[in-house]
Parts: C-alpha cells; sequence; structure tokens
C-alpha cells in the first residue's frame, strides 16, 4: 500500500500565478512569431524588383497616438478593477476598446489608400508582400484583443464581472500591452527605418 | 515491492479500490473525445502517435525496399519523394512531438504532486488541434489534387526548400495540405509548451521547489520554453509560404527578388532547436529510469539542469550548420562550426553524469534500462558524428550524404526512439496497472538493437562512399550495391521488433500480470499513487522535502533530504 | 588500402585514422572503398587540393572523436559489467552518491579544451579553402543547374555543354555556381566537397584536379522527381586532351546532307523550342546543347549511355529513362525517330 506524507509544515508555500506565467509564455512565442515576420521586412527591404516602393507610406502619427494610448487606458482601468471600483473601469475599458478600434480603421483606411491610388497589393511586389504580412499580422492580433476586450466589456455591463476577477483583467491587459509594445516595433521598422 | 515498506507513521493509504464499471461503447468513445484529464490526453497522445509510428514505419521500410536493390522499380520516383517527406514530416510531427508531449501530459502533473495541468481545456483544444493537424497531413493522400482528380501526398522533403514549393514547381495542392497541417499541429504544441510551463511554475505541491523537481520535469520545462521560440518560427515560415502559394506573395519567389536562402534560415531556425526539443525530453527520461535501475541517485543533480538550460540556449545558435553548403561566409562558417561543437558540452556532461549514476550501483537490466543503455551508447555515437559534421569543411563532404541520414538516425532512433520505447516499458504499468512482458520486451529490445544497428551503422560508409540522401535509385556501378541490401534487411529486423512490441502493448494490456502501485521500487510521486491512478491523482495534496519522496519514505532513517543542499 | 590512403597527411593521423574505421562496425565497407577502381566516389580518395584539407581534417577529427569513443563508451561498458546486481545480491542498496563538483568540473574542462583544438584546426581549413585567392590563369566555367540536368558555359571559350564537365588537370578551374530553377547541389566526391546551387544567389567553388581521370557525382539537394537521375561527370584532361576537346566545342555543328532528312524533322518538330544546335535554326535553351551530342559519352544527364538504341528509347519516351523528365513524348513515327537518331548521331 502506498503513501504519501500528510505531515503539513509550517512554512510558507507561494506559486507564481499560472495566468500570468501562461501569458508570458504566450507572448515570449508571439514575440519570436513577430521577430520572422519583422527580420523578413528588414531583409527584403530595397530587394522589390518592380512596383511601388516605401516611399508611398505615409507616417500613422494618430494611429500611432491612439494605440499607445490605448495601453496607459487599459493601465488606468486596471487601476481601478483593483480598487474595487467597477463603474471607472468599465468606462476606461471602453475607452480603450474605441482607441483600438479607431487604430483599426485608421489601418484600413491607410490599405484602401495603397491598394487603390499607390497599386500595391500583396503579390505586387516583395515591399507589399512583406507590408502587408507584418502590418496584417499586427493588425490581426489587435482585432483578437478587441474581440477579448469587448467580452470583458460585456461581462462588465451585465455585472457579471467583479473585482475578484481582478487577476484574469490583468492577464489580458498583459496581452494588450504586448500588442502596444509590438507597435512600436513595427512602426520603427516600416515607417522609420524602412521608408 | 514497496507493498512491505509502507505504512509509516504520518502518512495515508490513498489506493482505492478498483472499480469496473461497465459502459457501452458509444458511451465509452465519448468520455474520450470529451475528456480535459490530463491522464488520458497523455494516453491519446501516446496512442495517436504509436499509430502513426506504424504508418511512418511502413513508409521507412517501402523506402527500404527501394532502395534494396539498384534502378529497383518498386516506387514510382513520385510515390518515393511522397513517402520520404511524409516519413520525415510523420515521425518529427506526428509521433516525436505528441508522444513526448503525451508523456509530458502524463507524468508531470503526477510527478509535482498536482491534480491536473494548469489549463485541462485547453490542453484537450491542444491534443485535437494536433490530431486534426495529422488528419489534414494524411488526407492529401486523397486531396492533394483536388477531391476529383487522383490524391498526392506533399513530395517536398520534409524541409521544403523554396523555390521547390512554389506553385509553378509543385503544383497540386499536396504542398499546401503540409503547410496547413503543420500551422495547425503548430498551435497544438504552442497551446501544451505553455500548459506545461504554467503547470510545471504554478502547480507544484508544497515543498516542490524547483530545484527538487525530478528531471524529467525540469526537462520538460526546458524543452516547452524552447519550444515557445521554435515552433513559432515555423508557423511563421508557414505563414508566408501560405501567403506565397495562395495570395501569390513574393517572400521565397526567387523570380520576384525573393530568397530560396531565406526560407532556409527560417527553416533551420525552428529545425535545429527542434531536434533538441525531441531530444531532452527523452534525456529526462533516461534521468529518471537510470537511477531507478541503478538504485543509485542522479549524480550531479544540478549538473543535469544546468547542462539542459545550456543545451536550450546553444541550440538557439546553431541553425546554420545546415547550410554549410549553401555559400556562407567563412566568418559564417567559422562561426557556426565554433557554436555547434559547443553543443558537446553540456551533451558530455550529461553522458558523463549518466555513466556516474551507474558506477557503483547494483543495475538492474529489466527491459526499460536495457532501452536506457543503449540510449547512453548510441547517443554518445551520435554526439560524435555530430562533432564530425560541425566540422564545416568535411561537412560540404558529408553534406546531404547518407552520413547525415545515418547521424541523425542515430539521434533520433538511436536516443529518440529508444528511449520512447523505455519510458512506455517504464510507466506501461502505471497507465494501465499492468506490467509488459519482459520476455517479448527482450525480443522486442535485443532484435530492435541489432536490426538498428545493421541499418544505422552502415549507412555512415555510404556517406563517405559519396551516396547522397533523398534519391529513389542508384547507379548500380557505385559500389553502394552490397551496403544498401544490408540497410533494408536491417530496417525489416526493425520492423519485427516493432511488431512485437505492438504486440506486447495489446497482449499485456489484456493478459499482464498486476502491477501494483510501484513495481519498479522507485522514488518519484507518480508511484505513490494507484495504477491506474484516480481521476484526481492524490486524494490529499502531497508534501515533499526532497528529490526523492518516496525514497524518504522507504529510507526513514537515511533521508535524502539530510544529504541535499 | 594503398590506393586509399595514397601519401597524404602525416603517417600518424593515418594511422590513427585506420585505428578509428575499425572501431567503427564491421559491416564490409572499407573493402568495399579500398579496392574500388578509381572513378567511384569515394570522399578518401581526394584528388584536389581542398578535397585534400578536407581529408587531413576529417582523419583529425576522427582521431579525437574516436579516442573519445573508446574512452567513454569503455567507461560504460565497464560500468555496466562491474555493477551488474548480482544473482546472489542481498537486496540492499548501494551508496547513495549525488554528485561531485571536482569531478564535474573536470568533465566539463576536458571537453571545452577539446573544442578550442577542434575548432581552430576546423577554422584553419575553412579559411584555406574558401579564402584561397584566385589564380590569374584560373578557368571559369559556370554551371548551371537545371530540372534534372546540368547545363556547363565556359564564357572566355565560348563553350556550352551538358552533364560532362570538362576541366584540365592541376590548372584550377573556378565554378560559378547558378540555378535555372530550384536548389541543387554540385558534389563530386573525389574533388572536393559540396556547393549548392541556389537560384538569385550565385555560388563559387575551385577544384584543381590532380590526376586525369573520370570522377563521378550527381546532384546532392532535393530537386524534384528526378533528383536521383541528376548525374554528374567530371573529365580531368590533360592540358592536349583538353586544347583538342575545347577546339571540338568550338566548332559549329556539323552538316552533314546524308541526314537531311533527320535534321528536318529535329528543325520542325518542337525539338528546337528548348534544344540549340550551333548553326542551325534551334536556339533553345530549356534543355541540353546538342552541338556536339556525339561527344558526350551519356544522355538524359547520365541516365543512359548515349547508343543509338537509347537515344532512339529517349526520344520515343523520354520516361522510359527518367519518368519525370522534363521532355515530353514529342508523338514521332518510328520512321520519324529513326531520322532523327542519325541526324544526331552526326552531331560530333
Amino acid at each position: 500500500m502506498s503513501a504519501i506524507p500528510m505531515s503539513h509544515s509550517a512554512e510558507p508555500w507561494s506559486l507564481p500565478s499560472r495566468g500570468r506565467v501562461a501569458m508570458l509564455s504566450l507572448i515570449i512565442g508571439e514575440t519570436a512569431l513577430f521577430t520572422i515576420f519583422v527580420v523578413a521586412y528588414i531583409y527584403y527591404i530595397g530587394k522589390s524588383l518592380t512596383g511601388p516602393t516605401p516611399q508611398v507610406l505615409e507616417l500613422p502619427i494618430f494611429n500611432t497616438v491612439c494605440l499607445l494610448s490605448s495601453s496607459v487606458t487599459i493601465w488606468l482601468a486596471e487601476r481601478q478593477i483593483e480598487r474595487g471600483k467597477m463603474g471607472p473601469f468599465a468606462a476606461w475599458w471602453a475607452f480603450t476598446i474605441a482607441l483600438g478600434v479607431v487604430f483599426i480603421v485608421g489601418t484600413g483606411m491607410e490599405w484602401h489608400k495603397l491598394i487603390y491610388l499607390d497599386g500595391l497589393t500583396i503579390h505586387t511586389n516583395l515591399f507589399g508582400t512583406t507590408f502587408y504580412s507584418l502590418v496584417g499580422l499586427h493588425a490581426t492580433h489587435v482585432v483578437v484583443g478587441l474581440v477579448m476586450l469587448t467580452i470583458v466589456l460585456l461581462f462588465t455591463l451585465t455585472g457579471r464581472l467583479n473585482p475578484s476577477h481582478n487577476e484574469r483583467v490583468q492577464t489580458l491587459a498583459l496581452y494588450w500591452h504586448f500588442v502596444d509594445a509590438v507597435w512600436v516595433v513595427v512602426f520603427t521598422v516600416v515607417y522609420i527605418v524602412g521608408r | 515491492m514497496a507493498d512491505q515498506t509502507l505504512p509509516i507513521a504520518g502518512t495515508l493509504d490513498l489506493t482505492p479500490p478498483r472499480i469496473e464499471e461497465r459502459v457501452s461503447v458509444l458511451e465509452w468513445l465519448h468520455g474520450w473525445v470529451i475528456t480535459v484529464d490530463h491522464k488520458r490526453l497523455g494516453i491519446l497522445y501516446v496512442v495517436y502517435s504509436i499509430v502513426f509510428l506504424l504508418v511512418g514505419g511502413v513508409e521507412a521500410l517501402l523506402i527500404r525496399i527501394q532502395l534494396a536493390v539498384p534502378n529497383s522499380h518498386f516506387l514510382a520516383p513520385e510515390f518515393y519523394n511522397e513517402m520520404f517527406t511524409m516519413h520525415g514530416t510523420t515521425m518529427v510531427f506526428l509521433v516525436g512531438m505528441p508522444i513526448l508531449f503525451g508523456f509530458a501530459n502524463y507524468l508531470v502533473p503526477l510527478m509535482i504532486g498536482a491534480r491536473d495541468m494548469a489549463y485541462p481545456r485547453l490542453n484537450a483544444f491542444s491534443f485535437w488541434l494536433t490530431a486534426f493537424g495529422g488528419m489534414l497531413l494524411y488526407y492529401s493522400f486523397i486531396g492533394g489534387f483536388g477531391l476529383y482528380g487522383m490524391g498526392a501526398a506533399p513530395d517536398v522533403g520534409w524541409w521544403a526548400y523554396a523555390p521547390l514549393t512554389a506553385k509553378a514547381f509543385s503544383p497540386g495542392h499536396a504542398t499546401d495540405y503540409w503547410a496547413l497541417a503543420l500551422i495547425v499541429s503548430g498551435f497544438g504544441t504552442l497551446g501544451t509548451a505553455i500548459n506545461v510551463i504554467a503547470t510545471t511554475l504554478s502547480m507544484r505541491c508544497r515543498g516542490m521547489t524547483l530545484m527538487r523537481m525530478p528531471l524529467f520535469v525540469w526537462l520538460m520545462l526546458v524543452v516547452s520554453g524552447l519550444t515557445l521560440v521554435t515552433i513559432t518560427p515555423l508557423t511563421a515560415a508557414q505563414i508566408m509560404l501560405v501567403i506565397d502559394r495562395y495570395l501569390g506573395g513574393h517572400f521565397f519567389d526567387t523570380q520576384a527578388g525573393g530568397s530560396a536562402v531565406v526560407w532556409m534560415h527560417f527553416f533551420w531556425i525552428f529545425g535545429h532547436p527542434e531536434v533538441y526539443v525531441l531530444v531532452m525530453p527523452v534525456f529526462g527520461v533516461a534521468s529518471e529510469i537510470i537511477p531507478v535501475f541503478s538504485r543509485k541517485a542522479i549524480f550531479g543533480y544540478p549538473a543535469m539542469v544546468a547542462a539542459s538550460v545550456g543545451i536550450a540556449f546553444v541550440s538557439l545558435g546553431v541553425w546554420a550548420h545546415h547550410m554549410f553548403t549553401v555559400g556562407m561566409t567563412s566568418v559564417g562558417n567559422t562561426f557556426f562550426a565554433l557554436s555547434t561543437m559547443l553543443v558537446g558540452i553540456p551533451t558530455g556532461i550529461k553522458i558523463f553524469n549518466w555513466v556516474a549514476t551507474l558506477w557503483g550501483g547494483k543495475i538492474r537490466f529489466r527491459v526499460p534500462m536495457l532501452f536506457c543503455i543503449a540510449f547512453i551508447f548510441q547517443f554518445l555515437l551520435a554526439g560524435l558524428t555530430g562533432i564530425m559534421l560541425s566540422a564545416a569543411p568535411w561537412n560540404w563532404q558529408l553534406h546531404n550524404s547518407y552520413f547525415v541520414i545515418a547521424h541523425f538516425h542515430y539521434v533520433l532512433v538511436g536516443a529518440i526512439v529508444f528511449n520512447i520505447f523505455a519510458a512506455i516499458y517504464y510507466w506501461y504499468p502505471k497507465v494501465t496497472g499492468r506490467m509488459m512482458s519482459e520476455t517479448l520486451g527482450k525480443w522486442h529490445f535485443w532484435l530492435f538493437f541489432i536490426g538498428f544497428h545493421i541499418t544505422f551503422d552502415t549507412m555512415h560508409f555510404l556517406g563517405f562512399m559519396g551516396m547522397p540522401r533523398s534519391i529513389y535509385t542508384y547507379e548500380p556501378d557505385r559500389g553502394w550495391n552490397h551496403l544498401n541490401m544490408i540497410i533494408s534487411i536491417g530496417g525489416m529486423i526493425q520492423g519485427i521488433a516493432v511488431l512485437i512490441f505492438a504486440w506486447n502493448l495489446i497482449h499485456s494490456y489484456l493478459r499482464g500480470k498486476e502491477a501494483g502501485n510501484d513495481p519498479w521500487d522507485a522514488w518519484t510521486l507518480e508511484w505513490s499513487t494507484p495504477s491506474p491512478p484516480p481521476v484526481y491523482n492524490f486524494s490529499a495534496d502531497p508534501e515533499v522535502r526532497s528529490r526523492r519522496p518516496l525514497w524518504d519514505l522507504k529510507h526513514p532513517d537515511d533521508p535524502d533530504w539530510k544529504y541535499e543542499q | 588500402m594503398k590506393s586509399t590512403f595514397r601519401a597524404h597527411g602525416p603517417r600518424a593521423i593515418r594511422l590513427s585514422f585506420l585505428l578509428a574505421v575499425s572501431l567503427l562496425p564491421a559491416c564490409g565497407a572499407p573493402a568495399a572503398w579500398a579496392d574500388a577502381p578509381q572513378s567511384l566516389p569515394n570522399i578518401f580518395s581526394p584528388s584536389t587540393t581542398p578535397a585534400h584539407s578536407i581529408m587531413g581534417l576529417s582523419f583529425f577529427v576522427l582521431l579525437i572523436t574516436g579516442s573519445i569513443f573508446v574512452v567513454v563508451g569503455g567507461l560504460l561498458c565497464y560500468a555496466v559489467v562491474r555493477f551488474r546486481a548480482r544473482d546472489n545480491d542481498d537486496n540492499s542498496e548501494p551508496a547513495q552518491i549525488y554528485g561531485s563538483t571536482q569531478v564535474e568540473l573536470a568533465w566539463t574542462v576536458i571537453p571545452i579544451l577539446i573544442v578550442v583544438v577542434l575548432f581552430l584546426t576546423t577554422a584553419r581549413i575553412i579559411f584555406a579553402i574558401q579564402d584561397a585567392p584566385k589564380p590569374a590563369d584560373a578557368l571559369d566555367v559556370t554551371v548551371v543547374g537545371h530540372q534534372f540536368w546540368w547545363e556547363f558555359r565556359y564564357p572566355s571559350l565560348g563553350i556550352v555543354t551538358a552533364n560532362e564537365l570538362h576541366v584540365p588537370v592541376t590548372t584550377v578551374s573556378y565554378l560559378h555556381l547558378l540555378s535555372a530553377d530550384v536548389d541543387h547541389s554540385f558534389w563530386v566526391p573525389q574533388l572536393g566537397g559540396k556547393t549548392d546551387l541556389i537560384p538569385n544567389h550565385p555560388n563559387d567553388m575551385w577544384i584543381d584536379p590532380h590526376q586525369t581521370g573520370v570522377f563521378l557525382g550527381q546532384c546532392a539537394q532535393f530537386c524534384g522527381v528526378e533528383h536521383a537521375k541528376m548525374l554528374l561527370r567530371v573529365y580531368v584532361d590533360t592540358p592536349a586532351q583538353f586544347a583538342e576537346w575545347v577546339k571540338l566545342q568550338q566548332q559549329p555543328g556539323v552538316q552533314d546532307a546524308s541526314v537531311a532528312a533527320g535534321r528536318h524533322v529535329f528543325e520542325t518538330q518542337a525539338c528546337t523550342n528548348c534544344h540549340a544546335v550551333a548553326g542551325t535554326a534551334a536556339l533553345g535553351t530549356f534543355g541540353p546543347d546538342l552541338t556536339h551530342l556525339m561527344s558526350r559519352t551519356t544522355i538524359a544527364s547520365g541516365a543512359a549511355a548515349n547508343t543509338p538504341a537509347n537515344l532512339h528509347a529517349w526520344i520515343e519516351n523520354p520516361d522510359h529513362f527518367k519518368s519525370g523528365a522534363l521532355m515530353p513524348a514529342m508523338q514521332l513515327s518510328d520512321e520519324q525517330i529513326d531520322q532523327l537518331v542519325a541526324y544526331l548521331d552526326t552531331l560530333h
């Protein structure tokens, strides 16, 4: 008959939060994914044989400001739920979503201009291929983030979310911060270095 | 064995009576499909992998029949190319990774005293993604040319070098199935890796500090971390390939300025660490089995942990040793030769520690131990041929020859498959409650061992004699005829051995003798639960004070925690 | 063994190599390489300076890895035999030893030293081969890989040929490696290591064959269906033979009135889309240049001997020798093929 000890010692025993560990792991993996796309983008700068060049790009300053400030607003939302204030939390959270939506709409308008005015599509040349895939990959992450943020907002508005979910909300916010940080890299590479 | 040593004061008997439930086949099947239990998912992974191991083995045998004689017409060239592509892809993605993550699924929670993985539902989702990936890949046999034409499996090699994968050179859908299957199963693997990390870091029982975790758990933690940063580059490269093939992108389109070499870099940034993703779990297996059958604690536990982490880091900087012949600069070649040789240092430390664990022990040659000892021997040789290949100028000769085939099969079969067998023989009693037949196991071991050496030792020489890989046939005047015949005979012997193994699995499940909780007199927590363990694993949360909690229980006068720092 | 290990490298290294090889499992292979005729591919019978340096390096690496194998493998075997559980065992547990920092340190430092030695030797050979200065009188050859054949161009000599490379003995030949489609790899074991032919990524390699003769190789990077039949023959000629060969290759295609019917078939069928014969309307570049087809000993990139019967079978249906060859079966009548073969037979 097997057995294991039952005598629990008084030593303190604490473990890291599994949500945070898992989200950080996901972020490490995503970082590697983005790294490959960024490396491909940098490697192919100036290698297109025909078609439009990165000079057709315009600096998306407004977009960038929106996305980066959404990191601040989501942080403010986190502070509110930590203090148990669900009303202000919902407000900041909704504001974050709005900023994210503005970013996505801005990207859509940029792409519309590139496609119809400059004739740049994903199969025009290497610039098109690398640009749409890198910026598109980031935009996909923003959309996924927005979906998750919206779900949380719906839970908040229906009263299913309470301050005890603080840690989960912060884990999700971690993802949003990551998406914003990636944009800093993408912005630098695509609009500053590569232009 | 362990039964009479316990109980001792302050312990609790946890063995519940075995309940035989009668359920209909449909209910039983439904139970397996909806399960989120880490043990059942672990079994699903392993069974899934063994099925594909048999499929991949049949593919290997077809390859060997074709190559047994020169200018053979047994297989059409197209079919041969499909066979070696599917063999490689199957063995790496549908056998190696899932079976090792299956072991992790089953064992990690038990070994760290947890009741399940950190995310049981993510766990089930990951498994079904992986399974779907495998089915997608094999569906290409039917759907590769579209539903109404004849099917075709991918035939571009498991490394799928651009631009052979471009629409121009690989029309049809076979390559798409390959890329999509790997993307899908890649997400599954990513999910499992995240789950294993979260489980090991956040679900440990009281007293299970990081430096008290069994080495298998440590290695799975390292492997999962490595998986995070290796499987995602593959996914990225596959997404690019799919963009090229479906949306007319130019990532790897050499006609439009794209680069074939960039694909090679991306592929091997995944592909080389992948070898370590496959081999490190079996280091963990060996580090569990060798101590138990030598009756000694693992020698140099902290060094083993450090070496594992070291291998993971070094492995991220060696990928271009697969590319010594693509025309890198001399400085590039020199760098990758050095980084590759550096892998030998932590790997050497591991081999030395295993030998030191054997040293002074009382070695019991049960079937798992036989496989493990053969593993050390073969892994030593595989490491040494790896050093040979890292000498870049010699690599210019050996690259893409049968020497390379021999080298990596020494790693993948001689090390990984041998230890997978060892692990199955070792943990089968825990999983099923029954012992595997020792007689059949020894037949399996010796036949497989002999067949392995006939096949793969011989292959090295074919490499010296200039036989390149991936050729469906060869000219009779090159002097390769006899060796190829010998290799094929060795392959058949291995095939027979695997059939004995498969029979042993089934036979022992039905007729094997009852195992009891702790048939090997082992020391890690999983052996303190009943065999098979109940759904909740432990009825009370265990607490440990050393790396070998059951040793402490069995030797209260001389427990480990007195000696470990 | 004598022919295999022809006096290169210090004797000590050679002997230790023999020692190392004899440790590898015996399977009849050493005999196979020892008595093989010169032309059999073998990385241990080098015929160029790079191939020699590589063999020297490989002996050195084999010596070191062989020694490691003997020591560690020996310890493993000793431990397994010496410390096996005996039948009369008292079932007590052996002494538990948890580790030793000194021992760990020792077996970390020794491998580091070995790696340093191996690395320095390797680096020296890499630079010696890869960064060797190109001599002024080097012969330039452009090698273009195609699915599934080789194109050889001598820009300075105005020669285009296929599948059979001719180079003069002792002279340094620089091979510029290009690809027309997918990745290939140029590998003739006696002449040195392989180098890949990658589209959009030109590579170079050099050879300076020490002996005359025919050296066999083949494509070493999977390039599609008929990768296995992308064979390669390198003729190392004496300077006189090479000059004669060059002179022949520089001639335009032979115009023989007696085979006008065959020539008509050649020029009016789709042959000219892919093949070229200098001095005719045929200018295709997708397939091998046929101007001097009869100066080659093989057809279909080495898949068959260059005989009229084989040519007939090949033209009738290339699948006969290479089922994935890109050349289509031209659906010619037997008579047309006979005429065509008769014409090709004059292209010396």
